[in-house]
């Protein structure tokens, strides 16, 4: 191997690594301050204490939150994922007109600024004298989920060769035989795939809820509330500990079912998961 | 073989939006045959096979089977099941689930259908696969579980849809010969779609040849090759030599066609195909092996021309020569046999080359 | 008239799409309309009046908040994506098997809680904050550095480093699809491996590159969590005053059209790159 060659090799390796060290140094403060017994958020560490935790444990608005964090997160994630099922199966599957706009519209939410989605509803929940609730705060959430939805059926749904329907069509299976049979287990995967991620994007999302939200504030919404004041900081380091912890689960689970959807159809995985 | 009608289609056409795919073909496809639709792709074979199956419905015409008309039964309501190009095998089920998928619409009782599965795995040769999963198949083994999965539910039609397209050289070749025995064996009506003339002329009782959505020809394999109806389907099917001819003289038992590079010829009416316009004939076919290159003085025919040898391409057994006729603008190929005693002739070699009334074709 | 096709994927499409045009397409209208109404301290007056986009186009603090929101945004864009593209030149040429585990790892600080990772940053580069600490701590300096927090450094580097998975995601696949052929071919026809990259592999990935500019650059120009956690005052972005007139200055319609003005400015950069970028990129698909 010729020595520039190597070097930039290397060059890369290093490159990568501490990039990636990079993107998870602040991650990892969090465990690092939540377990620590000083009250500010400072080296040196002090001492090991469970005490932000149990902080958490007594505190009954925090349990508020995240029961209206997890009600509306399981409701988004229902809803996205079931509209995100018609959405893909057409845009694989059939021919229509204003694909492109219809398509374009389900998506943009992608790419529009969260503030402009969370204000323009906001206006017109006003205009319409709709009171905000956590059901205003499902509405704007299935919107930006939406479009994680369709892209990951789409790839499910991508994988599916047409021929297997029309091989359970003539098989005399009819059509509804044939989405129970055939479709739905094969595509079961990016389903459950489907509604951890948009499970995830919910309970974390902030910006939408800030402005959505009435009186039953979310879980962001009330760690916001309480960043104002240092000395709540430690156990918001707590809570982040346990919330980092449980989108890591939600998305290990995810991709592992995507994976396993992409074996069972025989098909090698697309590593980005259909959403690019 | 009957003689019965198993399907019959009348003037079908399709178009998908502004294109056609078919337009009127009529064909009659008998009880028990095997029924070949031939054509180079996009001519129209696999949508007139899914008109059949029921996947899509004709702009059109009729499609009848079993003399009941179609028209507006769907797939898994019509008494053909089709083997797909892809196999179509269901990844998340087994091989016995697989090839019982549409035997839980019969009403048939747990141990009937499994009963059915080992028997219909024993016919295509995959005795005690049943528990296999789908992904552990070879290509040959998918292909026969497809084939067990349609032949399962007793059709009254199997279709197969390129089905050894997918297949290595080898066991395509396997495969055609085992198919044609089953089929004999069971005595199913087979609709095939391929694009190998090859594979056509091995497999079939009768052939359609399709060209642009309409059938140019249907017939035997032998009388396609031998009598192609017109120049288009005769280059489809294996190679022909095409010549300038005029027709000098005609009655009702025979024609006299004059052949400027190779001479003059009498040809029986039996001979001609039907229809044929005597004052239209411009060309003539002669296939490759029915023209010789006569290799010593001693070997005679019914006719001789003189060429001189322009190339040669040695293929193993056979060799293809090109010959510049005397008379003629342009090399005609003619394939000789290596047997032993023969050389490969030089390029620049003049020759003898010798043929028969019965090597020609005519064309209008 | 319809075919079959086209009226069953319409059917199909039809609620998900309804839903998008009910509660995105509508509520985008109605803020336009808004933005052309006033408001009297508690009263709407729904004349339509061009004076809140007379006043946002006029007064200075909104252009200099406008114009610092680009600016930053397009610092943030530029920095992520410079410093993805290697990332994503990795992933693609150097990683042989388990791709998909580090896009996954690098995907995860993605989804995980965008206030978490915000509000991380403010406790880094915090006056007593971990960095400041840490560097006292092992007596590199004696008092805390005041530069990195509360102005627009700090705002770039926490943005930069919330959107980075995001721009290396399309670079990524971008890379994916060359033809791994046409590098071997460019090496063929004499070029070494940094003609063949310019010459090649960078015109290949341009549509990748544009499409993660874009994606960084436009939801970055919304963001007012950032600037508030971590831009002091300097730091502010436009956001965050459509945000304050949303809320305690009450001021809908002035907010609306300071909202549209900036999404139209917004749309139009992004527009250009776009265009620009296709003539890069030009002939490439």
């Amino acid at each position: 191997m010729n020595v520039t060659r190597f070097l930039s090799r290397n060059w890369l390796v290093s490159y990568a690594v501490v990039y990636m060290v990079l993107l998870y140094l602040p991650a990892l403060l969090l465990p690092l301050f939540a377990f620590n017994s000083s009250t500010i958020i400072a080296f040196p560490l002090k001492g090991f204490t469970l005490e932000w935790f149990g902080v958490l444990i007594e505190t009954k608005a925090l349990h508020k939150a995240v029961q209206n964090s997890l009600i509306i997160a399981l409701i988004t994630s229902a809803i996205s994922t079931l509209l995100g099922i018609l959405g893909a199966r057409a845009i694989v599957r059939f021919r229509f007109p204003l694909k492109r706009g219809i398509v374009g519209l389900i998506m943009v939410p992608l790419i529009l600024p969260e503030i402009i989605v969370g204000v323009s509803l906001l206006v017109l929940l006003m205009q319409i004298g709709i009171s905000l609730s956590i059901w205003t705060v499902i509405a704007g959430h299935v919107l930006i989920c939406l479009p994680f939805s369709v892209a990951i059926l789409s790839s499910a749904f991508q994988g599916l060769d047409p021929s297997l329907e029309e091989a359970s069509m003539d098989l005399g299976e009819t059509r509804f035989g044939t989405f129970r049979r055939v479709i739905f287990p094969l595509i079961l995967p990016g389903i459950i795939s489907s509604m951890l991620i948009t499970f995830t994007i919910s309970l974390d999302e902030f910006i939408i809820a800030f402005f959505l939200t009435g009186t039953d504030v979310t879980l962001p919404v009330y760690i916001w509330g309480q960043m104002r004041f240092p000395a709540k900081l430690p156990s918001i380091m707590a809570l982040g500990t346990i919330l980092l912890l449980l989108s890591i689960f939600l998305l290990v689970l995810g991709e592992l079912f995507r994976r396993r959807s992409a074996r069972r159809q025989g098909k090698s995985t697309s590593p980005t998961g259909g959403l690019v | 073989m009957s003689e019965n009608a198993i399907i019959e289609i009348e003037d079908v056409s399709k178009s998908f939006g502004s294109v056609t795919a078919l337009s009127g073909v009529d064909a009659i496809i008998r009880e028990g045959e095997f029924f070949s639709l031939l054509g180079p792709s996009g001519c129209g074979k696999t949508t007139l096979l899914r008109l059949i199956a029921g996947f899509d419905e004709p702009t059109g015409g009729t499609v009848s089977i079993a003399g009941e008309p179609m028209a507006g039964k769907p797939a898994n309501m019509r008494p053909t099941n089709m083997v797909f190009q892809s196999y179509a095998i269901f990844p998340h089920l087994s091989v016995g689930e697989n090839v019982g998928y549409g035997l839980k619409k019969k009403k048939m009782s747990r141990q009937e259908i499994a009963d059915e599965v080992t028997r219909a795995l024993a016919m295509v040769d995959l005795a005690g696969y049943g528990d296999r999963a789908a992904h552990e198949l070879s290509g040959g083994q998918r292909q026969r579980v497809a084939l067990a999965r349609a032949l399962v539910m007793k059709p009254k039609v199997v279709l197969l849809d390129e089905p050894l397209s997918a297949l290595d050289k080898k066991l395509r070749e396997q495969m055609q010969i085992e198919l044609r025995q089953l089929q004999k064996q069971i005595g199913i009506t087979f609709i095939l779609v391929t694009h190998d003339q090859e594979e056509a002329l091995i497999m079939s009782d009768r052939i359609a040849v399709l060209f642009e959505g309409e059938i140019a020809q249907l017939d035997t394999p032998e009388a396609l090759y031998r009598r192609p109806v017109n120049k288009r389907v005769a280059s489809f099917i294996g190679v022909m030599n095409f010549m300038p001819a005029t027709v000098t003289a005609s009655s009702d038992t025979a024609m006299s066609v004059n052949i400027p590079s190779l001479g003059q010829v009498d040809l029986r009416a039996d001979q001609l195909p039907e229809g044929l316009n005597p004052a239209a004939v411009d060309t003539i076919g002669v296939r490759p092996e029915m023209l010789t290159i006569l290799f010593d003085e001693s070997e005679t025919a019914e006719r001789e021309a003189p060429g001189e040898v322009t190339s040669a391409s040695y293929c193993g057994d056979m060799t293809y020569y090109s010959v510049l006729l005397a008379q003629a603008d342009e090399p005609v190929t003619i394939s000789m046999r290596n047997t032993t005693g023969r050389s490969i002739l030089t390029p620049g070699t003049q020759v003898r080359v010798g043929w028969g009334h019965e090597s020609v074709v005519l064309f209008d | 008239m319809l075919s079959r096709e086209g009226r069953q994927g319409l059917t199909l499409i039809s609620p998900p799409f309804l839903y998008a045009l009910l509660l995105l397409a509508a509520p985008l209208a109605v803020v336009v309309t808004f933005s052309f109404w006033s408001q009297n301290y508690l009263d709407l007056d729904t004349t339509l009046t061009l004076k809140n986009y007379r006043e946002v186009w006029t007064k200075p603090i909104y252009r200099v908040l406008i114009l610092r929101s680009l600016n930053i945004s397009m610092l943030v864009t530029v920095f992520t994506v410079l410093l993805a593209f290697p990332m994503a030149y990795f992933l693609s040429f150097r990683v042989k098997q388990n791709k998909a585990l580090w896009l996954f790892l690098i995907t995860i600080p993605f989804w995980t809680s965008y206030l978490l990772r915000i509000f991380l940053w403010k406790v880094i580069l915090g006056y007593n904050g971990v960095l400041n600490s840490a560097l006292m701590g092992a007596g590199f300096i004696d008092e805390p550095l005041t530069f990195i927090m509360y102005n627009v450094t700090a705002v770039v580097i926490t943005l930069a480093h919330a959107w980075a998975p995001f721009a290396i995601l399309p670079i990524f696949v971008a890379l994916e699809r060359i033809d791994r052929s046409l590098l071997e071919a460019a090496e063929d026809l004499g070029d070494g491996p940094v003609r063949r990259f310019f010459r090649v592999t960078l015109p290949l990935a341009m549509p990748g590159v544009l499409a993660s500019t874009l994606l960084v650059f436009i939801p970055t120009v919304g963001d007012f969590v950032t600037p508030r956690l971590v831009g002091g005052k300097d730091g502010l972005m436009v956001a965050n005053l459509i945000q304050v007139y949303f809320g305690k200055a009450n001021n809908a319609p002035l907010a609306t059209a300071l909202a549209v003005s900036s999404m139209l400015i917004v749309t139009s950069i992004s527009v250009i790159i776009f265009i620009v970028g296709r003539r890069i990129g030009g002939r490439t698909r």
